[in-house]
């Protein structure tokens, strides 16, 4: 196989507080590879979104990577500058935010917004930067882009203006799209045609996307691979179809128990018992050793490392090693 | 994307909803409001009055301060409707003409405040840091003082007149819209559309300049709005002690401070120039209220 689009190696990040320094990520590898939709999954506060913001270093001055390196095609972005980071945010890696009526500014008109966003990236002339503006507009399924262009953000619905983020997102010809929670702000019927929509990039410009979100019916819909995140570490990696069919670690197999189903209505909902532990760093053993239902002594004593289940499926569990074939 | 072609209907559905544009907003609502349109009236009018003072002045001459020996002390009659003064000049005339300085001044003063303050804020709220901390330690130190106090002060320096007594306003003004703009600032750099932008990278200054500035402008005009009002009366004060507008030019406040030993006996010396001064902040201040109404998002939707 060919080299990946985007790999973190071994990603350790902190933030500073008044109490002293949180461990947010603590070693978090992952690869995307080219005309792939990956999915990041997991709980509030499992390190999700600053993954997502540490790959474009638009992280808060309290945060500082401490550890790893984050190569996209090759090149460490976090050895570049800040100059040379305003390239790639947007022309080579565009991100999308979860609240896409916050995400516009509302004094100015869509198009306005569009046309000096293009323009930064790119050479064309007016009259073609509109031209390309309307264009996207009109990929991403929008209708009447003239009106769309002269229309203020606040007029457009909330699915309209995701629909226009990801116009934007897509108008400079990246190689990858980050979304975060896309689609959480937005109610069903919306998310599922954003979700197609995503889809829909990477079938049709072969541009990667990373999908950042806590749901794993959204991963299944849309992700050809996916990592599962917990505490600021990877517990599970593998293939959407090799994770739903075959989930190893015991933190994913609990996710996977707790989508409510049908047929179960009426009964009480699935949950994993206890917490996310506050200061993920802190902990010796394995970070979900406490709520794990097959904790052994090991699990608090050391940390497990990450273990192949299968080509291309990973767990950070004891269990993967005794369960090998 | 064919699957998406079959949902087009349903946003064609979508797009029906359209707001009006804010500014056919404002107008609507300080329309349908009697107080606020008042308001507007008389300031209109009393721009417009400053704009052609020496047209509408029946006694141009007089008005910029040409005494008439003939005519002292005269209450308000056919001739003179505001009675004249102690030099026997027009006091409707001077009232008409120190509406100039009284206006004009004053929006002067609250704009390049604006323009020193805001940008100020807007790069101490942004940026954050030590810049954060020098900017509004310094503005803390102007905050300190009694605005009409340093102005005082500043005036004294600098020494009498009305350009100066502008640039000691200003001077003790800008702070507060550095403050205004600042807390602003800080609570839109939080929002998506910020970091939207830093995102697909754009740099800071224009962020500051398109996405910051911009959504800024309503509380400051609200703000501007109301202290147009402040600045006349603190203008009105300067010119009554003297530190402002020399004489014999006119001057709502240096009228009231040259009618003031007279102002039981001859009363209209005084009390014009005052109710001018009365008519045209309590105007700024109504609405200036109106706009905050209209800017709060819990009222008027």
């Amino acid at each position: 196989m060919s080299d990946p689009l985007l790999q973190t190696q071994d990603l350790h990040l902190e933030f500073k507080t008044s109490r002293g320094t949180l461990k947010a990520l603590n070693g978090i590898s992952l690869e995307v590879n080219y005309g792939e939709v990956f999915g990041i999954v997991g709980e509030t506060g499992c390190g999700k979104t600053v993954t997502g913001l540490s790959i474009l270093k638009l992280l808060p001055d309290s945060a500082t990577i401490t550890k790893g390196e984050i190569l996209f095609e090759g090149t460490n972005l976090l050895a570049l500058s800040q100059r040379q980071m305003r390239k790639v945010r947007g022309g080579l890696i565009a991100m999308i935010f979860q609240d896409p009526s916050a995400s516009l500014n509302p004094v100015y008109t869509i198009g306005r917004q569009m046309i000096w966003i293009i323009s930064q990236h790119s050479s064309l002339s007016h009259s073609e930067v509109v031209e390309l503006a309307k264009r996207t507009l009109e990929d991403v399924g929008l209708p009447d882009v003239d009106r769309i262009m002269s229309s203020y953000p606040f007029q457009l619905s909330g699915g309209m203006q995701q629909r226009v983020m990801i116009a934007i997102a897509l108008a400079c010809k990246p190689k990858l799209i980050i979304a975060d929670e896309p689609t959480t702000a937005l109610d069903v019927t919306i998310q599922a045609q954003i979700l197609a929509l995503l889809k829909g990039l990477r079938d049709n410009y072969n541009i990667s996307v990373v999908l950042i979100t806590h749901s794993l019916g959204v991963i299944a819909k849309t992700c050809d691979r996916l990592a599962v995140l917990y505490a600021g570490h990877v517990v599970e990696t593998g293939t959407t179809r090799e994770i739903f069919k075959n989930p190893e670690h015991p933190y994913t197999r609990g996710l996977i128990r707790a989508i409510p189903k049908p047929e179960k209505r009426g009964s009480r909902m699935v949950s994993i018992p206890g917490n996310v532990p506050a200061n993920p760093g802190a902990i010796i053993g394995c970070p979900f050793a406490p709520r794990c239902e097959f904790a052994m002594n090991r699990c608090f004593e050391e940390k497990p490392k990450t273990y192949q289940i299968e080509e291309g499926h990973y767990s950070a569990c004891f269990l993967a090693l005794n369960n090998k074939p | 994307m064919s699957a998406l072609q079959i949902q087009q209907d349903e946003i064609n559905k979508e797009l029906v909803l359209q707001g009006e544009k804010p500014i056919e907003k404002i107008a609507r609502i300080i329309i349908r409001d009697p107080l606020s349109l008042a308001s507007l009236i008389v300031i209109i009018l009393f721009i417009l009055l400053a704009i052609f003072a020496y047209q509408v002045a029946p006694y141009p001459a007089q008005g910029a301060g040409k005494p008439s020996v003939s005519t002292t002390m005269l209450s308000p009659s056919q001739e003179h409707w505001f009675g004249t003064d102690r030099l026997g000049r027009d006091i409707l005339s001077r009232v008409i003409i120190g509406a100039r300085p009284a206006l004009i001044v004053p929006i002067g003063v609250v704009a390049f405040a604006v323009l020193i303050g805001a940008p100020l804020g807007a790069i101490a709220g942004y940026k954050g840091g030590w810049i954060d901390e020098t900017i509004m330690r310094v503005t803390d130190l102007f905050l300190a003082f009694p605005s009409l106090l340093l102005a005082m002060a500043i005036t004294a320096a600098l020494g009498k007149g009305i350009t100066n007594a502008a640039i000691a306003l200003i001077i003790s003004w800008w702070p507060w819209y550095t403050r205004l703009v600042r807390g602003i600032t800080i609570s839109l750099k939080e929002r998506s559309f910020v970091e939207a932008a830093r995102a697909t990278g754009v740099r800071d200054s224009v962020i500051i300049l398109r996405h910051i500035l911009p959504n800024t402008i309503s509380p400051i005009l609200i703000q501007a709005t109301v202290d147009l009002g402040t600045v006349i009366l603190a203008m009105g004060g300067l010119a009554f002690l003297g530190l402002g507008t020399q004489p014999p030019k006119p001057d709502w406040g240096l009228m009231i401070a040259e009618g003031r030993s007279y102002i039981l006996n001859q009363w209209w010396i005084a009390t014009f120039p005052g109710l001018a001064i009365f008519v045209v902040v309590l105007a700024f201040n109504l609405l200036g209220d109106t706009l905050r109404d209209i800017f709060d998002p819990r009222q008027y939707r």
